[in-house]
C-alpha cells in the first residue's frame, strides 16, 4: 500500500493473536493530519479490536503503532495524545457531568481555573452548559452522547477515537448527532477515526472508508470510490441499502463479443470497461438497484421482463422485489411508478453500470 | 372496511360485540382460596420460628421461682430484669466473675479489625482479578475458590502452629488475621463478580482518561458499589461475631468472644441452672447480628435500588 507523509496515525504490520485465534492480520493503515477515517465491517470484523490497539487498551501481538510520528506501541492509553468515546457513553454514574468532563485533567493534576476554561469551550461548543450539574441519569441519550464526545474534547488531545458512538441511539437522534459530529469535525480539524457497522454513517462521516472483513481490510478509499468501484464482491454487497443484486451466472465470448449469461438471458458487456482481458467461466453479475429502469421500453443496451414478488413504499421511493428467471432481484423506484403484485414488467439497465466478480475469489473483474 | 372509521356514539358498543359483560379490571377477592392457603401458611411458619424467641424473652423476664412452676409459654406474673443485668455483668464463667459485658467488648474488638481488614483486601483482590487481567490471574482465582471448599477443621491444627511460630497464638490479632484469611475466598468471588457485571467501558474509558490502578479503584469503582460492600460487611460481621469454633481454639480465657464465654455461662455444671440468665445472655449474643440485619437490610435494598437506576 502506499504511505502518506507526516502521517497523524501511522499503523505498520500490526497483528493481534488470542491465542490461536488471530484477529488483526499484519494491518497496515496511514491517516493524515486532520483525515475522517471511517472502519467499516460487520461484527467480529476486528474493527473495534483495531482502535482499542490504537487507544493502548489491548497490546499488540506483533507491528507498530506511531501517533504524530511518535511510536506509542507501548505508551500508556493516557500518554498517546487520543481520545475515545464509547457506544456505551460509559460516563462515570456518580459523578456530574462536569467532574465527568475534568476527571481526565484533575487525574492529569492541571491548574483549576485551566480545567474551568477548558470545560467552557467543551461546554460552548457541544451546547452542554444548562447540563453541568447534572448526574448522568438525569441525562438522555444524546446528551450523555455529548458529554462523552465533551470528555475527548477537554483533553486537549490529536486523535479522537469513536467506537460505534451512534449505536445505542434511537434512528432521529442518530442522525441529528451525526451532522453534528460532522460539523464538529470540520471546526476542529482534528483527526478522527470512527468506528462502524453503519454504512450511512460511514458514508456521510468519512473522508476515506476502510472496509474491514476477517481482521484484513479489503478496501480504503474515498466513500463515492467504495461505492462505485468496489474491489469484491464483499465490499460491494457491504455497502448500499438495499444491496446491491448479485446473478449467478457465465462469462461468455460469442462473435467476438463479451457476454453475461444467466439461465436464458444473455447480457452483452459491449459498454463494461474489464479490469483485465477476461477469460470465460463462472462469475457474478453486480448492479445496484437505483442503475436500474423501469418500463423502459426501448433505447436501454439490455432490457428483460421480470414477475414482481413484493413491493416495499418507502416513501420517498419505493422497492420492488422481482423475480429473474430464478434469481432475486431488486429495483428502487419513484413513487409514483409503483407496480402491483405479481405484475409482469420489464427492466432495462446499462451495464456500463454493472460491476463483475469473479465467482472464486470475489475480487472486480 | 370503510364504516369502521366512521365514530360510534360513546357508550354503544361496536357492531354484533356483547354490549354488557367484564369491563376495566379484573375483580380481586380477598378471601379467595388462594389468599386463604397463601397467608395460612405463611402465618403457620412465621408462628412455629417466632415461638422459640417468644419463649426466650418471657423466661428471661421471669424470676427463678416462676420459672420452676413449668409454665414456659406463660407470660411473666412478675417482669424483672435481673437476669439481663446478672448475664451482662456478673454471671461466672470459671473464675471470672464479670459476666459476658467482657465477651462482648473481645467480640467487638476481633469483628470489626477482622471486618475492614478481610473486606479492604478481598475488594481489591475482586478489582484486580475482574479488570486486570494479569498473568495467571485465572490459577490464581482458582486456587482461591478451592480453599473455600476446603473443611475448616481440617486447617485449625496447621494453623495453630503457624500462629505459635510467629507468636501470634491466643491474642486477639492472631484471630483477627485467621478470620480475614477465611473470609478471602467468598468475599473476592463476590467482589469479582460484582467488578465483572460492571460496564467495562467505564474501566476502559478511566485508562483513558490517565487514571491508574488505585485511581480507577478509589475514583471509580467504590463509588458505585455500595450495595456490594454492604453485603460484605453482613456476611462478614454475622458470621465473625457467630464464630465459635476459631474463637475457642486461638484464643486463651480473657480474650475469649462473647459466643464462646456465652457457652461457657450456659454450660457450666455448678449450681442451679439460671434458665432466666442463660436466655437473657443469649439473646445478648444474639443481638448484634439481629440489629445488623435489620438496619443494613434497609440500606442494602437503598443500596441495590440506587444502583439499577440506567447510568
Amino acid at each position: 500500500m502506499t504511505r502518506l507523509e507526516n502521517p497523524s496515525v501511522s499503523i505498520q504490520d500490526l497483528s493481534l493473536n488470542f491465542g490461536a485465534i488471530s484477529v488483526l492480520e499484519t494491518l497496515n493503515i496511514d491517516v493524515a493530519e486532520g483525515e475522517f477515517i471511517v472502519l467499516l465491517g460487520p461484527s467480529g470484523c476486528g474493527k473495534s479490536t483495531l482502535l482499542n490497539c490504537i487507544a493502548g487498551l489491548l497490546d499488540v501481538s506483533d507491528g507498530r503503532i506511531f501517533i504524530k510520528g511518535k511510536n506509542v506501541t507501548w505508551e500508556e492509553p493516557k500518554d498517546r495524545g487520543i481520545g475515545m468515546v464509547f457506544q456505551s457513553y460509559a460516563l462515570y454514574p456518580q459523578m456530574t457531568v462536569e467532574k465527568n468532563l475534568s476527571f481526565g485533567l484533575r487525574v492529569a493534576g492541571i491548574p483549576r481555573d485551566e480545567i474551568a476554561k477548558r470545560i467552557a469551550r467543551a461546554a460552548e461548543i457541544l451546547q452542554i452548559e444548562p447540563l453541568l450539574q447534572r448526574k448522568p441519569s438525569a441525562l438522555s441519550g444524546g446528551q450523555r452522547q455529548r458529554v462523552a464526545i465533551g470528555r475527548a474534547l477537554v483533553r486537549d488531545v490529536d486523535v479522537f477515537l469513536f467506537d460505534e458512538p451512534l449505536s445505542n441511539l434511537d434512528a432521529k437522534l442518530r442522525a441529528e448527532l451525526r451532522v453534528e459530529i460532522k460539523l464538529l469535525h470540520s471546526k476542529l480539524q482534528n483527526t478522527m477515526i470512527y468506528v462502524t457497522h453503519d454504512q450511512i454513517e460511514a458514508m456521510t462521516l468519512a473522508d476515506r472508508i476502510a472496509v474491514m472483513k476477517g481482521g484484513v481490510i479489503q478496501q480504503l478509499d474515498a466513500p463515492q470510490k467504495i461505492y462505485n468501484r468496489p474491489v469484491n464482491r464483499f465490499v460491494a454487497g457491504f455497502l448500499g441499502s438495499p444491496a446491491m443484486n448479485f446473478l449467478d451466472g457465465r462469462l461468455e465470448k460469442n462473435d467476438g463479443d463479451w457476454h453475461f449469461a444467466v439461465e436464458d438471458v444473455r447480457i452483452p458487456l459491449a459498454t463494461y470497461a474489464f479490469e483485465k482481458e477476461p477469460v470465460p467461466g463462472a462469475a457474478v453479475f453486480g448492479i445496484r438497484p437505483e442503475h436500474v429502469a423501469f418500463n423502459s421500453g426501448s433505447g436501454w443496451p439490455f432490457t428483460a421482463t421480470a414477475n414482481v414478488v413484493v413491493v416495499e413504499p418507502m416513501g420517498s421511493d419505493t422497492l420492488v422485489w422481482l423475480k429473474l428467471g430464478n434469481q432475486n432481484f431488486t429495483v428502487r423506484v419513484t413513487s409514483e411508478r409503483t407496480p402491483n403484485n405479481a405484475d409482469s414488467v420489464s427492466i432495462g439497465f446499462d451495464p456500463m453500470r454493472a460491476l463483475l466478480f469473479d465467482a472464486a475469489t470475489g475480487n472486480r473483474l | 372496511m370503510a364504516d369502521l372509521a366512521v365514530p360510534l356514539p360513546a357508550g354503544t358498543g361496536s357492531l354484533g360485540l356483547e354490549a354488557s359483560g367484564p369491563r376495566g379490571p379484573k375483580p380481586r377477592h380477598v378471601f379467595s382460596r388462594r389468599n386463604i392457603f397463601l397467608y395460612g401458611t405463611l402465618i403457620v411458619v412465621a408462628l412455629y420460628y417466632l415461638l422459640p424467641l417468644y419463649v426466650m424473652v418471657v423466661t428471661s423476664l421471669k424470676g427463678m421461682p416462676e420459672i420452676r412452676l413449668g409454665n414456659i409459654f406463660s407470660p411473666p406474673l412478675e417482669i424483672t430484669f435481673e437476669p439481663w443485668v446478672k448475664a451482662w455483668s456478673s454471671a461466672c464463667t470459671g473464675l471470672n466473675c464479670d459476666g459476658l459485658s467482657r465477651g462482648f467488648w473481645n467480640s467487638v474488638r476481633i469483628t470489626v479489625p477482622s471486618v475492614v481488614l478481610s473486606i479492604a483486601i478481598a475488594s481489591v483482590n475482586g478489582y484486580a482479578l475482574a479488570n486486570w487481567r494479569f498473568k495467571g490471574a485465572d490459577t490464581f482465582f482458582v486456587i482461591l475458590i478451592v480453599g473455600a471448599f476446603i473443611p475448616y477443621q481440617v486447617m485449625i491444627y496447621p494453623i495453630v502452629i503457624i500462629l505459635r511460630e510467629i507468636g501470634l497464638y491466643g491474642s486477639l490479632s492472631g484471630l483477627v488475621i485467621v478470620h480475614s484469611i477465611f473470609g478471602m475466598p467468598i468475599l473476592t468471588l463476590l467482589f469479582r463478580n460484582y467488578f465483572t457485571s460492571m460496564p467495562e467501558e467505564l474501566f476502559r474509558a478511566a485508562r483513558v482518561d490517565g487514571a491508574g490502578f488505585w485511581g480507577i479503584y478509589f475514583r471509580i469503582m467504590l463509588p458505585m458499589s455500595l450495595p456490594i460492600f454492604v453485603v460484605a460487611i453482613i456476611l462478614q460481621v454475622t458470621g465473625i461475631w457467630n464464630d465459635f469454633l476459631f474463637g475457642v481454639v486461638y484464643t486463651r480465657p480473657d480474650t475469649y468472644p462473647m459466643t464462646v464465654q456465652l457457652n461457657n455461662i450456659v454450660n457450666s455444671v455448678q449450681g442451679v441452672k439460671e434458665y432466666n440468665v442463660n436466655m437473657a445472655a443469649t439473646i445478648l449474643t444474639g443481638l448484634v447480628p439481629l440489629v445488623v440485619y435489620f438496619v443494613s437490610g434497609k440500606l442494602f435494598v437503598r443500596g441495590i435500588a440506587a444502583g439499577a437506576v440506567k447510568g
